[in-house]
């Protein structure tokens, strides 16, 4: 039953992604212009030599947009993106690019998301305590805060944690240090500093968001009759509450992941390009402004491919967690 | 004198500075059955909750709670948690939410078991099938490891049963346990706590607004309103020897399924607890109402008796107590014949309200003067209306205003989100044929899913349905254009259940009644507004008010003003009174009676409660799984049922008189409604009929081949039997 729900949804998803991909290659190929990057050099290279070369990449504004898309699509169907601009292989920068970006994303969202339902639950149980007021004063705060901006935040304090205790603690640019030798404890340490910053500064936006929607959740099953009468049997509130109440009211938080997966890829191109490393966000960025069709639709779709699997795991997650759901 | 096993003494619960509960004490011997009886909002579930120490965040108790001698009122969390589930116990009111919907049923009586006893999962586990066995949920084995959706409500309730029984508690608190049930669903869990009360010996605190469950299944009782207890005593005692005229008042107002006629309703309605009258609560409402009254609230006292044999004193006691200052002026008109111990027994029963002012009657029988304006509204009401049954031989010669043959409404189920599917059918009314004539009452019964408001909206559409006819004054309602359509909606008007919802909370009540005035052009409504909200016997000057602003029996009269407003012919009814309370649904169901009667109308009334439909309607149509198992005359109806069905569910239905509703033979059906998905051979009601049990093979087949029809009977009464007992 479960099998057959999963794979209805995997269906629609599938159809939702070409669509989506369709969609972004056909816009980045209709309004960015690859051959402006070679009007501008200098000597400017004869009109046929770049004809020639767009063809070649599958970029040229002459060919008709519906061929291109064709010869496009043709490719992604056998699992080839095609070139960049530049002629490399999209494929082998895109595969380099997703590791970190997804190193980056996965730690930031499991921080962000069990902190948010931890903080947004306790400050449900004790409304209007203490716990509750400080956390809704913060969560607005960092919400109202922009990315880029508390990313700077974080460097700075950073800068000046690290001089206060006088080592190296926090590390703020890059994934790795360049060079470092020493054993594998040692690798893992250095790349856990590196961490820190870009995941503190993913997850609390997300950590805001998130503890303010559980504990609207939370306090609406609070007060349920099925909390009430696990109490009567002789749980304890703690129990209860958490057994009970955090375990229904996780439910719909779960299918929430779906949605901010999706901003948090936008989330981390800011914090990419701040903590300098090379991921999908950044190459995002740099592909719009060197007029990069193919990677600005091969990374469109890794996004739209990467919102739908967290929406499948939501939905699996869902059907886990909810037997009511099972049904459908 | 033993201990009683629960002592509660002077219990006060409030909400900040609204006060819930003002002061209660009562006391339960062990294996004793304690009815609490009360209105919504007189305290009596947060009297309930704070015993358990269950009670909202905001809530401030005081006074003591004793259980077996030990101080539980204030204990902490974990105190209280080695009691609750294991000496004291509580079954609530709504099964839908009261088990966690993410686990499996077997797991969370399990789960009561674990908490207080040393067993492991495997052993839990059994011991949860046991006792799902204990409530008779059939096949408990696989049944257990259904979660809480796939069960009906009736089982869900059956399930809460066997958790509360789980640790052999010594007291079980049911807070309205069977309110949300339908009837022959309430006999069955009332019947299953029976069993759990005999394979424990616990005893019971049974919460309810419904006095015939506390006369079947109380040995004591107490009465609340606005936070206090205003009587106390044995069933008998409180129902035959009433001292308190709350008491008198709401076993009069209550529709009951043995009698017929007119009911008196509590004038007014219930104090918000927040702004309490002066002196005794009941006060502005009581027709026996002093001076002194306005000045003290009286506390609850031992009634004077007129012993006349020794009673044993026990614990708690089989004392009268009473809550008034002229408790000793009160006698109590509701008698049974065989009611026991009676001082001065009177030759024949008071039937109270024949002519509208039974309270007066009442009250004049124990010798003290009335004040005049407590006699009830519509004195010239009753008896003219039934002028159409008075032949007594059937003949109904006036013209039919609705007539349904054959209405059928059937919904699709579909599954799968990408390509739909239709995996069935919902026979929510399969066939249903009924007329109506002018100045009749018909009243649609049956249980919840019987297809009764799924008819009623069918009807109020007006247009071609899907299989059958419907004529609504004599216009087939598949041949009319939307010209007719709008003329006949101005005949043809509705009253619906929930009187907040029906009413647009930003209008006043003024523009709601003005409203389909204007919508038929009907010139300037300020005049026949005020008209109608006298006719409903509300004060013109709540024109300007907003439905927040108005008790529930105030905005239910404002929907029947709206629906009266165009001058209708007939006036279709869906639950008009289910919403609201004991005291107020009486004088919402004389009004109906005394604007029919006066304005000529018919009334199509749907309702799930046989005794108020006994007392308004004239023929009643008995529907099961969407068709009519009987219909007929209502008064032979409820007097000689045709049909199984109908005879086990007016079985079923309680009755607020102690002797008589423990001398009634009850009829308990298996099993739940049947889903309307499955396509049914023969005849639907089998499964569970009782006369198909005891039926022989030959005679078996019919029922299992052939779809009963509707026979008549002479008079007028047609059951869809083979096997009717006309």
């Amino acid at each position: 039953m479960m099998a057959g729900f999963l794979l209805r949804r995997l269906i629609n998803y599938v159809v939702l992604i070409a669509v989506a991909t369709s969609l972004a290659y056909l816009l980045a190929a209709g309004t960015l212009d690859p051959r402006s990057n070679y009007q501008e050099r200098n000597p400017r290279p004869p009109e046929s030599v770049v004809d020639a070369r767009l063809d070649d990449l599958n970029l040229n504004d002459k060919s008709p947009l519906f061929t291109r898309y064709l010869t496009w699509a043709a490719g992604v169907v056998r699992g080839d993106f095609g070139e960049t601009v530049t002629g490399d292989s999209v494929n082998d920068d895109l595969r380099r690019r997703a590791g970190v970006t997804l190193r980056l994303m996965l730690t930031g969202l499991a921080v962000g998301s069990v902190t948010g339902v931890l903080v947004g639950a306790c400050a449900a149980v004790r409304q209007y305590g203490v716990l509750d007021r400080v956390t809704t004063g913060l969560s607005f705060a960092v919400l109202a805060i922009p990315t880029v901006v508390l990313a700077n935040m974080l460097v700075i304090g950073a800068t000046w944690f690290n001089d206060l205790v006088g080592a190296k603690v926090l590390l703020v640019s890059g994934e790795v240090t360049p060079g470092l030798t020493g054993g594998w404890l040692a690798r893992l340490l250095d790349r856990a500093q590196h961490l820190v910053l870009p995941t503190i500064s993913l997850s609390l936006a997300l950590a805001a968001v998130y503890s303010r929607y559980q504990r609207n959740l939370m306090l609406d099953v609070l007060g349920a009759d099925f909390v009430r009468t696990a109490m009567a049997k002789g749980l304890r509130r703690r129990t209860a509450l958490v057994k009970h109440a955090l375990r229904t009211a996780v439910i719909p938080a779960v299918t929430y992941f779906a949605f901010t997966f999706g901003t948090l890829l936008v989330g981390t191109t800011f914090t990419e390009k701040i903590f300098g490393w090379h991921g999908l966000g950044e190459q995002l960025i740099d592909s719009i402004f060197t007029n990069d069709v193919n990677t600005v639709a091969a990374i469109s779709c890794v996004a739209a491919f990467a919102v739908l699997v967290a929406a499948l795991a939501a939905d699996a997650l869902h059907a886990a967690l909810d037997p009511r759901v099972r049904a459908g | 004198m033993i201990e009683p096993i629960l002592r509660v003494t002077d219990l006060h619960v409030s909400f900040g500075a609204v006060p819930a509960v003002r002061g209660m004490s009562y006391e339960l011997a062990a294996g004793e059955v304690l009815g609490i009886v009360g209105e919504s909002g007189s305290g009596k579930s947060v009297a309930a909750l704070a015993v358990m120490g269950l009670l909202p965040r905001g809530a401030r108790a005081s006074g003591s709670v004793r259980l077996r001698g030990t101080e539980i009122l204030g204990a902490t969390d974990k105190g209280l948690a080695a009691y609750r589930g294991k000496t004291i116990s509580m079954v609530f009111q709504d099964p839908l939410s009261a088990l966690t919907p993410v686990y499996r049923v077997g797991d969370q009586i399990a789960e009561a078991v674990r908490v207080h006893q040393r067993t492991g999962r495997g052993q839990a586990a059994r011991r949860a099938v046991e006792l799902l066995d204990l409530v008779g949920i059939p096949e408990p084995g696989r049944r257990a490891l259904a979660f809480p959706h796939e069960y009906s409500g009736g089982m869900r309730q059956r399930a809460m049963i066997a958790m509360a029984i789980a640790n052999d508690p010594d007291v079980i608190i049911c807070d309205e346990p069977t309110t949300a049930l339908d009837v022959t669903v309430q006999a069955q869990v009332l019947e299953v706590l029976k069993t759990a009360r005999g394979e424990t010996g616990a005893a019971i605190v049974m919460i309810t607004h419904d006095l015939g469950v506390v006369a079947g299944f109380a040995d004591r009782m107490l009465v609340m309103y606005a936070g206090r207890p205003v009587e106390t005593g044995s069933v008998e005692d409180v129902y035959y020897r009433t001292r308190m005229p709350y008491t008198l008042g709401l076993l009069g107002s209550v529709p009951r399924l043995d009698r017929g006629g007119r009911l008196v309703p509590i004038e007014g309605h219930p104090p918000s607890p927040g702004a309490l009258p002066p002196g005794c609560a009941f006060q502005p409402r009581c027709p026996m109402a002093v001076a002194a009254c306005g000045t003290a609230e009286p506390v609850l006292e031992p009634v004077l008796e007129p012993v006349l044999e020794p009673v044993p004193e026990s614990v708690g006691g089989p004392r009268h107590l009473a809550a008034c200052f002229r408790a000793a002026e009160v006698r109590s008109p509701v008698r049974s014949e065989n009611a026991p111990g009676e001082g001065r027994a009177r030759p024949e029963p008071i039937v109270l309200g024949v002519d509208g002012c039974g309270v007066s009657r009442a009250v004049d029988a124990g010798g003290v003067g009335v004040r005049p304006e407590s006699v009830v509204l519509g004195v010239d009401g009753c008896g003219v209306s039934r002028a159409v049954d008075a032949d007594g031989v059937g003949v109904r010669p006036v013209p039919v205003v609705l007539e349904v043959d054959g209405l059928t409404r059937h919904y699709p189920v579909t599954k799968g989100t990408l390509l739909r599917r239709r995996v069935g059918t919902v026979r929510a009314v399969d066939g249903v044929t009924f007329d109506l004539r002018e100045g009749e009452t018909l009243g649609l019964v049956g249980e919840s899913g019987c297809g009764k408001t799924t008819t009623l909206m069918e009807i109020l559409r007006l247009v071609r349905p899907a299989a059958g006819r419907i004529a609504v004054l004599g216009r087939d309602t598949a041949r009319v254009t939307a010209a007719d359509r709008m003329a006949i909606r101005r005949d043809l008007q509705v009253v619906f259940q929930d009187p907040m919802a029906s009413l647009d909370p930003r209008m006043t009540v003024h523009d709601i009644v003005a409203e389909p005035l204007r919508a038929h052009r009907m010139g300037r409504p300020g005049p026949r507004v005020r008209e109608l909200l006298e006719l409903v016997g509300l004060d013109p000057d709540h024109a300007a008010r907003y439905p927040r602003e108005l008790s529930g029996g105030q905005r239910q009269r404002v929907g029947i003003a709206r629906a009266l407003a165009l001058e209708p012919r007939l006036v279709v009814l869906d639950e008009p009174v289910s919403a609201l309370d004991v005291s107020i649904q009486a004088g919402v169901i004389n009004l109906l009676d005394d604007l029919r009667s006066r304005l000529g109308l018919s009334y199509l009334i749907v309702a799930h409660d046989l005794a108020v439909v006994r007392h308004i309607a004239d023929r009643v149509a008995v529907m099961y799984s969407g068709r009519i198992a009987e219909i007929g005359r209502a008064d032979r109806i409820y007097a000689a049922p045709a049909h199984p069905y109908t005879e086990a569910l007016l079985s079923a239905v309680p009755v607020p008189d102690p002797v008589v509703e423990r001398s009634r033979r009850r009829i308990l059906l298996d099993g739940d409604l049947p889903g309307p998905m499955g396509r049914p051979s023969g005849c639907r009601f089998r499964g569970r009929c009782p006369r198909f049990a005891v039926l022989g093979a030959g005679e078996r087949d019919r029922c299992v081949a052939e779809e009963p029809e509707i026979r008549w009977s002479g008079g007028d009464q047609g059951a869809a039997c083979h096997y009717a007992s006309f």
